[in-house]
C-alpha cells in the first residue's frame, strides 16, 4: 500500500511524480511499457523469421523451373542438355533468350492496393487476438495498409457499422455473416467470412452459489447470458442444455448481454451463468464472482467462434486490399497458434487500447494454465486456439442449429449458403502464398458432445434431435 | 447575508468531510483484508500457484511484485482514488490511437458532440417556438406531436437513428438534438405566448412591423423563459451524451466509462462520474449567468 517512491522525506531519492523518462504517470507504468515494448519486438523478430525471403526465393525458383520445363518438356532431354553445357552456361543461355527476371517479378508483384486507410472493428475479447495483435506488431503496416482497429460496444453495433460501411472489415461472430447474408435480424447484405479468428476459447461460467449444482439437469429456471443471438455461444449453450433434457426456450432463460457486462451481472446475481467469450470467463474467476463449469472445448474440440470478415461488396471493389488484409491476419493467426508466443501476446493485447484487462487474466486464457475458480489450477494448452480455416462444414452446422431453433424457416440449401459465405478457397490460396500448411477438403466431419455431425446430411441431423423448434 | 453564505460553505465542507469519512471507513476493510492474507500460514505450492493466478498476494514473492492487488476490482479506497485522479490529470491530452485517449480529449469529443446537437436543436426550437407561441392555430395543431415525442427516451431513438441515418457519429448527434429540442421549444412557445398584451398593443399602435415586433418586443420579453428552456435542454443534452456514447462507442466520456466498466475498474468509473458532474455543473453555471443577464424586473 505504501508507495515509497513518492516519499517526500527520502533524502536518497529524487521526488518523482512521474517516471524517469517523463512520459508515464509512474515508475510502475514505465516498467510495464518497457516490458510491453520488449514483447512487441520479440514477437516481431519471430514473425520476420517466419516468412519473406525464403518464400520469395522459392517462388523465383518455381518460375524458373516452369520456364525450363516449357523449354524441355521431356526431363531426359533437359538433363542431357545440362550435362553437355554445364549448369552455369545453361542458366546464362536460357536467361538471354527468355525474360526470366521480369516474369519472376510479375509473380512476386502484388496488385496495387485500392484502399490503404482501413477501419476494422473489434469486440474486446481474446477471440479477436489475431486481428488485434496484427496492429501493434505491424503486420498490417507490412502489407502497406494503414489500419485503425476500433473497439466497438456490442455485436449489434458491429452489424450496423458493417452494413453502413463505417468499417471496412471486422471481427464477427462466425454465424453473423450467415445471418446477415440471409437477412436474419438485419437487412440482407452479402457478407463473407474470410478466416475463422479463433477456435475453442469459450466456457460456461456459473455463479459461485451454484458450486454444487454442476449437473445441467438441475438447471431448470436458470438465467443465462450469451453475447448475441447469432453466436456459437447461443448455439452451444442450447445444444448443451438440450442434451441434458432441458428445453432452452422454456426451461431456462437465455438473454443477450454484451460480454463486458456479463461479469458485473453475474456478481449482481442478475444471471446464474453465461456461455461467454474469454477473457470474461477468466475475469469472473479472477473477481471471485464465478467458476468455470466447462470449457467449450469439452463440448466440441476445435469449434469455431469468431470470424474475420467483410462485405462481399468490399471484396469486389478492393480485391488487392482484401488479399493484403488476408495475409496480415493469417500471419497473425500463425503466430498466435504457437504456444511459445502466447505469453508475449498477452502482454501486447492487454493494455487499455485493446482488451483493457489485467495481463494475468489474458495470459491464463492464452497459455491455458488457469485457475478454475474452485481452487484448482488446470492446464489445458488448447483452451484457446486460432485455427483460421473456414471449413464449410462448420457453416453447415451453424445453419442446422439456426434451423433447429427456428431462426431459419423453410427449406435451406445448406451447401450453397456455406460456400457463398465461407471463403474457404481464398483462405487456402492465401495460406499457400504465405507458405503455411493447408489441409485438404472442405467438409470435414466432426463430433459435438460425442455425436458425429455429417455435413452431407444436414436435414437428417436436425431431424435427429429430440428437442427442437423446427 | 455574508454570514449565511459562510455558514452554508462551512456546512458543505462538513458534509464533504463526512462523505469522505464514510467512504474511508467503508473501504478500509478491503485494504486490511488483503494485508491479512499475506500473513496467512504457509501454503502448499499448488495453493500458491492458484493464489498467484487469482491475483492475490503470495508470501513467497511479496517483495518482488505487489502490484496484482491493485488490479483487482472493487470499490477504491480514498488513496487509490486520489492516485487515479492524479494519474488522469497528470496527462489529460495524450493520444495513443483510436482506443486510448486522455480524459481531456475524451471530454472535448463529448462537448463537441453536445454543442453540435444542441446548436441544431436551438436553431429549430427557437423559431418554431416563436411560431407556436404567436399562433394559437399552430399551437393546437402541433401540440399532439410534441406531447407524444417529448417523453421518448434518448436510447429508444438510437436503433432507429442508426438504421436510417446509417452513420453512428451522426446518430449520436441526432439523439442529442431530438432530446434537447423539446424543453427549448415548449419554453419558447410559453414565453412568447405570455408576453404582456399591453406591450403588444403598444407595438401595434406604433405600427411596428412584424419582424421588428418579434425581435425588439417579444424576444426581450420572452428571453428569461427561453433561457430557462435552454438551460434545461443543456442539462438533458449532457445527460444523454454519456448514454449515447456508451452505446455508440469510439470516443467521448461515455465511451471512457464503458471502456473502464469493461475492465471493471471502479476508480476510473468514479473518476469519470466526478468529471461528468463537474462539467455539467460548469455548463449549468454558464447558463445561469446568461439567464441573469436577460432577466428584467417588471
Amino acid at each position: 500500500m505504501s508507495d515509497l517512491r513518492h516519499d517526500p522525506y527520502d533524502a536518497d531519492r529524487p521526488l518523482l511524480m512521474r517516471c524517469a523518462c517523463g512520459r508515464h504517470g509512474s515508475e510502475a507504468e514505465h516498467a510495464r511499457q518497457l516490458d510491453r515494448d520488449q514483447a512487441v519486438s520479440t514477437l516481431r523478430t519471430r514473425a520476420d523469421a517466419m516468412d519473406t525471403t525464403d518464400i520469395e526465393a522459392e517462388s523465383n525458383q518455381f518460375v524458373e523451373a516452369a520456364l525450363v520445363k516449357a523449354l524441355f518438356p521431356q526431363d531426359a532431354l533437359r538433363r542431357r542438355f545440362l550435362r553437355a553445357v554445364g549448369r552455369g552456361s545453361a542458366m546464362a543461355a536460357i536467361g538471354s533468350v527468355l525474360p526470366i527476371a521480369p516474369l519472376q517479378a510479375m509473380a512476386q508483384e502484388r496488385g496495387a492496393l485500392e484502399k490503404k486507410d482501413l477501419k476494422i472493428g473489434f469486440i474486446p475479447i481474446t477471440c479477436a487476438t489475431p486481428l488485434i495483435m496484427a496492429h501493434p506488431l505491424g503486420f498490417y503496416a507490412k502489407q502497406g495498409l494503414n489500419v485503425e482497429v476500433v473497439k466497438t460496444a456490442g455485436w449489434a453495433l458491429i452489424r450496423d457499422k458493417m452494413i453502413n460501411k463505417e468499417y471496412d472489415a471486422t471481427h464477427f461472430l462466425s454465424p453473423m455473416p450467415l445471418a446477415i447474408s440471409l437477412g436474419l435480424g438485419a437487412t440482407a447484405t452479402p457478407m463473407n467470412v474470410a478466416t475463422i479468428q479463433n477456435t475453442n476459447g469459450q466456457a460456461i461460467t456459473l455463479a459461485m452459489k451454484h458450486k454444487d449444482r454442476r449437473d445441467p439437469k438441475s438447471w431448470k429456471g436458470f438465467k443465462f447470458a450469451v453475447p448475441f443471438e447469432y453466436s456459437m455461444h447461443n448455439f452451444l449453450l442450447r445444444y448443451y442444455v438440450a442434451e441434458a433434457g432441458l428445453d432452452p426456450d422454456r426451461d431456462i432463460q437465455i438473454r443477450v448481454v454484451p460480454p463486458p457486462e456479463m461479469v458485473a451481472n453475474l456478481r449482481a446475481g442478475n444471471i446464474d451463468g453465461f456461455l461467454g467469450p474469454d477473457p470474461f470467463n477468466q475475469r469472473a474467476v479472477f473477481e471471485e464472482a464465478g467458476f468455470i463449469h466447462i470449457l467449450s472445448k469439452e463440448l466440441w474440440n476445435g469449434h469455431p467462434c469468431c470470424a474475420f470478415g467483410t462485405s462481399t461488396e468490399f471484396i469486389q471493389k478492393h480485391p488487392n486490399t482484401f488479399a493484403a488484409l488476408y495475409r496480415a491476419v493469417l500471419t497473425s493467426a500463425a503466430m498466435a497458434r504457437e504456444a511459445r508466443n502466447r505469453e508475449l501476446i498477452a502482454k501486447v493485447i492487454a493494455p487499455q487500447a485493446y482488451l483493457n484487462q489485467p495481463e494475468t487474466v489474458i495470459a491464463q486464457v492464452l497459455t491455458g494454465k488457469f485457475a478454475d475458480g474452485l481452487g484448482n489450477v488446470r492446464v489445458v494448452p488448447d483452451r484457446a486456439d486460432f485455427d483460421p480455416i473456414p471449413w464449410q462444414s462448420m457453416a453447415v452446422w451453424m445453419l442446422t442449429q439456426m434451423k433447429r431453433w427456428g431462426y431459419l424457416k423453410g427449406d435451406v440449401n445448406y451447401r450453397q449458403i456455406a460456400e457463398k459465405v465461407f471463403l474457404l478457397t481464398d483462405a487456402k490460396k492465401q495460406m499457400k502464398a504465405l507458405d503455411q500448411a493447408v489441409p485438404d477438403g472442405a467438409y470435414p466431419k466432426f463430433s459435438v458432445m460425442g455425436k458425429t455431425f455429417d455435413p452431407a446430411q444436414p436435414d437428417a441431423y436436425v431431424a435427429g434431435f429430440a428437442i427442437k423448434r423446427a | 447575508m455574508t454570514s449565511l453564505n459562510a455558514r452554508a460553505a462551512l456546512l458543505s465542507l462538513l458534509l464533504f468531510g463526512l462523505l469522505l469519512g464514510i467512504w474511508h471507513l467503508a473501504t478500509m476493510n478491503a485494504g486490511a483484508a488483503s494485508l491479512a492474507t499475506v500473513a496467512a500460514p504457509a501454503m502448499t505450492p499448488e495453493q500458491i500457484e492458484y493464489a498467484r493466478l487469482m491475483g492475490k498476494p503470495v508470501p513467497a514473492d511479496a517483495g518482488a511484485s505487489t502490484s496484482p492487488v491493485t488490479t483487482k476490482s472493487g470499490f477504491p479506497t480514498l488513496a487509490q482514488m486520489g492516485a487515479t485522479v492524479v494519474h488522469h490529470l497528470a496527462d489529460p491530452f495524450y493520444d495513443k490511437g483510436p482506443n486510448d485517449k486522455g480524459i481531456g480529449l475524451q471530454l472535448a469529443y463529448s462537448l463537441g458532440r453536445v454543442a453540435l446537437g444542441y446548436v441544431l436543436a436551438a436553431l429549430v426550437a427557437i423559431p418554431l417556438g416563436f411560431a407556436i407561441g404567436m399562433s394559437p392555430l399552430i399551437h393546437r395543431a402541433l401540440d399532439p406531436f410534441i406531447q407524444v415525442l417529448k417523453p421518448i427516451s434518448p436510447l429508444a431513438w438510437m436503433p432507429l437513428a442508426l438504421y436510417t441515418i446509417k452513420d453512428s457519429a451522426a446518430s449520436g448527434i441526432f439523439v442529442i438534438f431530438i432530446c434537447s429540442v423539446w424543453p427549448m421549444l415548449i419554453n419558447t412557445a410559453f414565453g412568447v405566448a405570455g408576453v404582456r398584451k399591453e406591450w403588444l398593443n403598444v407595438a401595434r399602435t406604433l405600427e411596428v412591423r412584424p419582424l421588428r415586433r418579434a425581435l425588439e418586443v417579444i424576444l426581450p420579453a420572452a428571453a428569461p423563459t427561453i433561457l430557462t428552456g435552454m438551460r434545461i435542454s443543456m442539462g438533458i443534452a449532457w445527460l444523454v451524451i454519456v448514454a449515447a456514447e456508451m452505446l455508440v462507442g469510439g470516443t467521448g466520456i461515455g465511451y471512457f466509462v464503458w471502456n473502464e466498466w469493461n475492465n471493471l475498474s471502479l476508480p476510473n468509473v468514479v473518476f469519470a462520474i466526478l468529471v461528468i458532474g463537474l462539467v455539467g455543473m460548469t455548463l449549468d453555471g454558464l447558463f445561469a449567468r446568461a439567464q441573469k443577464a436577460v432577466t428584467y424586473a417588471d
